[in-house]
């Protein structure tokens, strides 16, 4: 579980969060929706400290990681990320990729690693693609790796920063299927994302940001089909056709 | 013109040749563990560490070689105690020289990562020593790799500034022969195409190299 207290998180005099509330409950499906600029990315990004927040608390799994004494690594290695540009290592083949960080992180036997890793590539549809570089690879293709890759260190939960905004739009639903199945299968999930069908079909509560902060959290039934606020309706009639 | 002296002389050439071609490649490879070792301590965050590494890489890169060569020769020895080996002296001399140079070439290598593969390795609970290990540094010294082959080409003629120390390179061992011969010209003739033969062989080596690293991209 994950739970949010009073996030703030400013650059200088320029605040990019301002009083996030939020619990994650384990196995949930939550989807941040919002306008560019309305910090979904940072909050996103302040869960697993890639952004270190301003003020404010997070507690994951009873630790609160933003005390200093906590090993940030060990906590990452419980969050899995995705990101929008896939940063798969350029220099590494598929394999090696996902296999890095168990080795070395998490000291796993090779042959272990590997078995983990092909059955991940098997999750992903990409086993063909073992020992090829991510060059060769389409941005669908590179972002199922990557997402294989988040997953070869077994994360308690796995973090989403717009994972389709760099596809091509055919390319779009092969990675979405992809993060359907992991949460059929349980996973607990953020995902801050522009596809609002896939928003609806995945998410278990939808956050919508706007000016650095929640404006309206609710099940998507609800948020898309009677959005409370006066912010939340005006973004939804623009992005919804 | 008369090149006959080559006949008996030309051992001179190889033997300067050879010394010539040692101390281009340990001051490259010692300069290029040193350089990452300066690039790192740039990047650190003590200020310190930091400002001892820009105090080193600026001046050495606003000083000439020539008096850095005699800064170790006299230098090196009254600090350590002891009788410092005149090549030693040399390869240190031009390893320190190098090893400037390197680390700002390294450093735009570092640089021009891009940072989401910083964050995609931290995001992997990868620590940042591990990181700068595993991800940035190979892919940073892939690029860097042409640049370092002209450092290594530069290293060849720099290494003739060692000859005023007294070490039996190339050009040295030209001095040598002129004095014996009495030839201004030839012998001087001689060692520059020498030094053209190694560079446009390195060169070529070098261009070589690069492209079967890239092709290693498209596998």
């Amino acid at each position: 579980m994950i739970t949010v207290k009073n996030l703030d998180k400013s650059y200088g005099s320029h605040e990019v969060l301002k009083d996030i509330n939020c619990t994650i409950h384990d196995g949930e499906v939550i989807v941040i929706i919002g306008p560019s600029g309305s910090g979904k990315s940072t909050f996103l990004r302040c869960l697993n400290l890639l952004e270190k927040p301003t003020k404010g608390s997070i507690v994951v799994d009873d630790q609160e990681i933003t005390d200093k004494k906590v090993n940030i690594d060990k906590v990452r290695e419980k969050m899995g990320m995705v990101f929008q540009q896939f940063n798969l290592f350029p220099h590494k083949t598929v394999i090696q990729n996902i296999c890095h960080a168990p080795t070395r992180v998490k000291k796993m036997n090779k042959a272990e690693a590997e078995k983990l890793g092909m059955e991940l590539l098997g999750k992903v549809g990409l086993q063909d693609k073992r020992d090829v570089y991510p060059v060769t690879l389409s941005g669908g293709q590179q972002q199922r790796i990557a997402i294989a890759r988040a997953l070869a260190m077994q994360p308690e939960a796995m973090l989403f920063d717009e994972p389709t905004s760099a596809l091509d739009p055919e390319m779009v639903s092969e990675v979405l299927a992809v993060i359907k199945q992991l949460a059929k299968e349980g996973m607990t999930m953020v995902i801050v994302t522009h596809e609002m069908g896939f928003a609806r079909e995945v998410g278990d509560r939808i956050l919508f940001m706007d000016h650095s902060q929640i404006v309206e959290e609710n099940t998507p039934e609800k948020l898309f089909t009677h959005p409370q606020h006066a912010r939340t309706k005006n973004f939804l009639s623009k992005i919804l056709h | 013109m008369n090149f006959s002296f080559l006949g008996t002389y030309y051992t001179f050439f190889l033997q300067g040749m050879y010394i010539t071609f040692l101390l281009a490649v340990i001051s490259v490879i010692a300069g290029t563990v040193l350089g990452i070792i300066l690039t790192l301590m740039r990047r650190s965050q003590i200020k310190v560490i930091k400002w001892i590494s820009i105090g080193y890489i600026e001046f050495i890169r606003g000083t000439p070689l020539l008096a850095q060569i005699f800064l170790v020769y006299v230098g090196l020895p009254m600090i350590l105690q002891v009788n410092v080996p005149d090549f030693l002296t040399g390869a240190i001399a031009l390893t320190i020289h190098a090893s400037a140079y390197i680390s700002e070439t390294m450093r735009s290598g570092i640089e021009a990562i891009p940072y989401g593969q910083t964050e995609a390795a931290r995001s992997l609970g990868m620590s940042k020593r591990r990181t700068m290990i595993d991800i940035i540094l190979p892919q940073a010294f892939k690029n860097i790799l042409p640049a370092l082959g002209n450092q290594f080409i530069g290293n060849i003629k720099d290494s003739s500034l060692v000859s005023v120390i007294g070490i039996s390179e190339l050009m040295y061992q030209t001095t040598t022969v002129r004095g014996t011969t009495a030839l201004g010209l030839e012998p001087i003739i001689v060692a520059s195409f020498i030094y053209l033969v190694m560079t446009l062989a390195l060169t070529r080596l070098l261009s070589h190299l690069e492209r079967r690293l890239k092709s290693s991209d498209y596998r």
